[in-house]
């Protein structure tokens, strides 16, 4: 049987065994409307209740300002959308950042369309955004500021209290997702001087399809997109998803019990899979900060060859891993956080990202650093590109014509 | 995602490599754009005698351009111009619909070669 290795916990983790038993109660016995008077919805309410409870102990926040939602996506849109629609009397003008989620940056390039004015934030060569780039962008047209805590794509933590603090200081509403951080760092809505925060079940070893969206008691924010019943005081419609909420409750508690120590150990984990690829293999760069990173996160460029052909070389000895670049995007374009990044389009093409989990072992690792220089060796092998005919190569377009972007 | 066709030239890629003295080679597409592929032929009595190829790119890249040089090895050069990037994918039992463009150009960089040679012959001439 081939070894299997799974490096990719940022688009997803397996449940946890003990969040799957406390859902199965709720899919099976306990199945009531948790609206329902009688003893079933109230069983149902009860452990929704708890489990608000659980997740806004896990922020620092009361339980009255957690929101449940059917994932990150939903949250960051209602979040952005809510702000955007119910502060339009004050001003139109919204900040992000350039390497944004698309669940937030689409969202606040849609209200772009729609009479707002929107600033997009550059980043640094570590996908860091500054906090005088925010400072210098505010307006007296300014309602809101969305910037994400970590990166998912190259696991850079953003200088989230500073900007908050800024902020509030200017009366600016300021929302964050948290979807990759929560979980793996502290995530206080306190310290973070957050109004607005989003995070996601099925990061966290929790569910797919539920989430929550913190919303500061007080905060000028409406449901503005989803139109039913008034569940969840009114700020989401529809029926509560039982089963994905006390799976996150129970995700969320878990994750508060075991975050110091996990992340310690997914941090030796990381710092010593990052040091010796860089060692073993030659024109291989680290993307995101070295240091102001997510502990399980490590994330480079292979330069000279392509992500996708990685990742099938690499899933062929039983190793998931994910990748920025165009062939998995589904687009044409690597990912529009490598090149807010400064990094060119030809280095994008071989990025490959490892997010590690609680499962990785040293093995895992010796494992990868085991078949990873073959792989890489027989890709380069195969490449016309090396060192002296990259850039070379890049002024000769005779091209495909396809990319909309191509600045060639 | 990929037919089992395309991950056998994917994993086993046949021709792959330079030819030093080759009397054509052709070049297509861009490592912007994220795919590069690089065609030598060696041409004699009109027959494409020897034939390899390097390739920057995704999965279906490899796998077509070593198709399209399993296709051509031993026809003649009017056989081989006729061949198209539709052939080598239909060869291939089919690629994804988004891998329908970039990556497969492979025929496109066969026939730069062809032209090379033909162009190189007729200065020769
Ligand atoms: C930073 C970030 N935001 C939002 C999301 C979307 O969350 P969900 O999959 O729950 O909709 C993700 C997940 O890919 C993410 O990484
Ligand atoms: S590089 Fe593809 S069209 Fe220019």
């Amino acid at each position: 049987m081939t070894r299997r290795v799974y490096f990719d916990h940022s688009a997803t983790t397996p449940v946890h065994p003990e969040v799957v038993e406390e859902m199965c109660r709720f899919l099976k016995d306990n199945f009531g409307n948790p609206t329902s008077l009688h003893h079933f919805g109230q069983k149902a309410r009860k452990a929704v209740e708890e489990a608000r409870e659980k997740v806004a102990a896990a922020i620092g926040a009361n339980p009255a300002e957690i929101v449940f939602t059917s994932g990150g996506t939903e949250a960051d849109n209602m979040a952005i959308h809510g702000v955007a629609y119910t502060n339009r009397n004050r001003g139109n003008h919204i900040i992000t950042s350039a390497v944004e989620h698309h669940a937030v940056l689409n969202t606040v390039k849609a209200l772009g369309k729609q009479g707002f004015t929107v600033t997009i934030l550059p980043v640094d060569q570590y996908g860091m955004v500054s906090v005088e780039d925010v400072a210098a962008a505010i307006t007296d047209k300014t309602i809101l500021i969305t910037i994400m805590h970590a990166n998912n794509e190259v696991g850079t933590i953003m200088p989230i209290a500073e900007i908050g603090r800024l902020a509030r200081e200017r009366g600016i509403l300021f929302h964050t997702d948290a979807v990759q951080s929560f979980g793996k760092i502290p995530v206080n809505v306190d310290e973070l001087n957050v109004d607005l925060l989003t995070i996601s079940g099925h990061k966290i070893y929790g569910p797919k399809g539920i989430g929550a969206l913190y919303i500061r008691k007080g905060t000028r924010w409406r449901q503005t997109l989803f139109h039913g019943g008034a569940q969840e005081r009114l700020r989401r419609a529809g029926t509560e998803n039982t089963p994905g909420i006390i799976g996150l409750g129970k995700a969320a508690e878990l994750a508060m019990a075991n975050m110091e120590q996990e992340a310690a150990y997914l941090t030796r984990l990381r710092d010593r899979l990052i040091r010796e690829v860089t060692e073993k293999i030659s024109h291989v760069r680290l993307t995101g900060h070295p240091t102001k990173r997510l502990p399980n996160h490590a994330s480079f460029c292979f330069e000279f060859i392509e992500g996708e052909s990685m990742l099938l070389s690499l899933d062929l000895q039983g190793i998931a891993a994910s990748s920025g670049s165009a062939c998995t995007s589904g687009s044409l374009e690597p990912s529009h956080v490598l090149l807010a990044m400064g990094i060119p389009h030809e280095v994008a093409h071989g990025s490959i990202r490892l997010t590690l989990g609680r499962d990785n072992t040293e093995e895992d690792i010796d494992y990868f650093l085991e078949v990873m220089p073959s792989i890489v060796e027989r890709l380069r092998a195969m490449s016309p590109l090396d060192q002296e005919t990259e850039f070379a190569l890049s002024d000769r377009c005779n091209g495909c014509r396809v990319s909309h972007t191509c600045r060639v | 995602m990929y037919s089992e066709k395309v991950m056998d030239h994917f994993t086993n890629p046949r021709n792959v490599g330079e030819i030093p003295d080759a009397d054509g080679v052709g070049q297509v597409g861009n490592p912007v754009c994220g795919d590069i592929m690089k065609i030598y032929i060696k041409v004699k009595d009109n027959i494409i005698e020897d034939i390899k190829f390097k390739t920057f790119g995704c999965g279906a890249a490899i796998a077509t351009s070593s198709m399209v040089t399993e296709l051509v090895k031993g026809k003649t050069l009017e056989e081989a111009m006729q061949v198209s990037n539709k052939q080598v994918a239909e060869a291939l039992d089919g690629l994804p619909p988004q891998k329908m463009h970039c990556s497969n150009l492979a025929a496109d960089a066969l026939h730069a070669a062809i032209q090379d040679y033909l162009s190189k012959k007729k200065k020769e001439a």
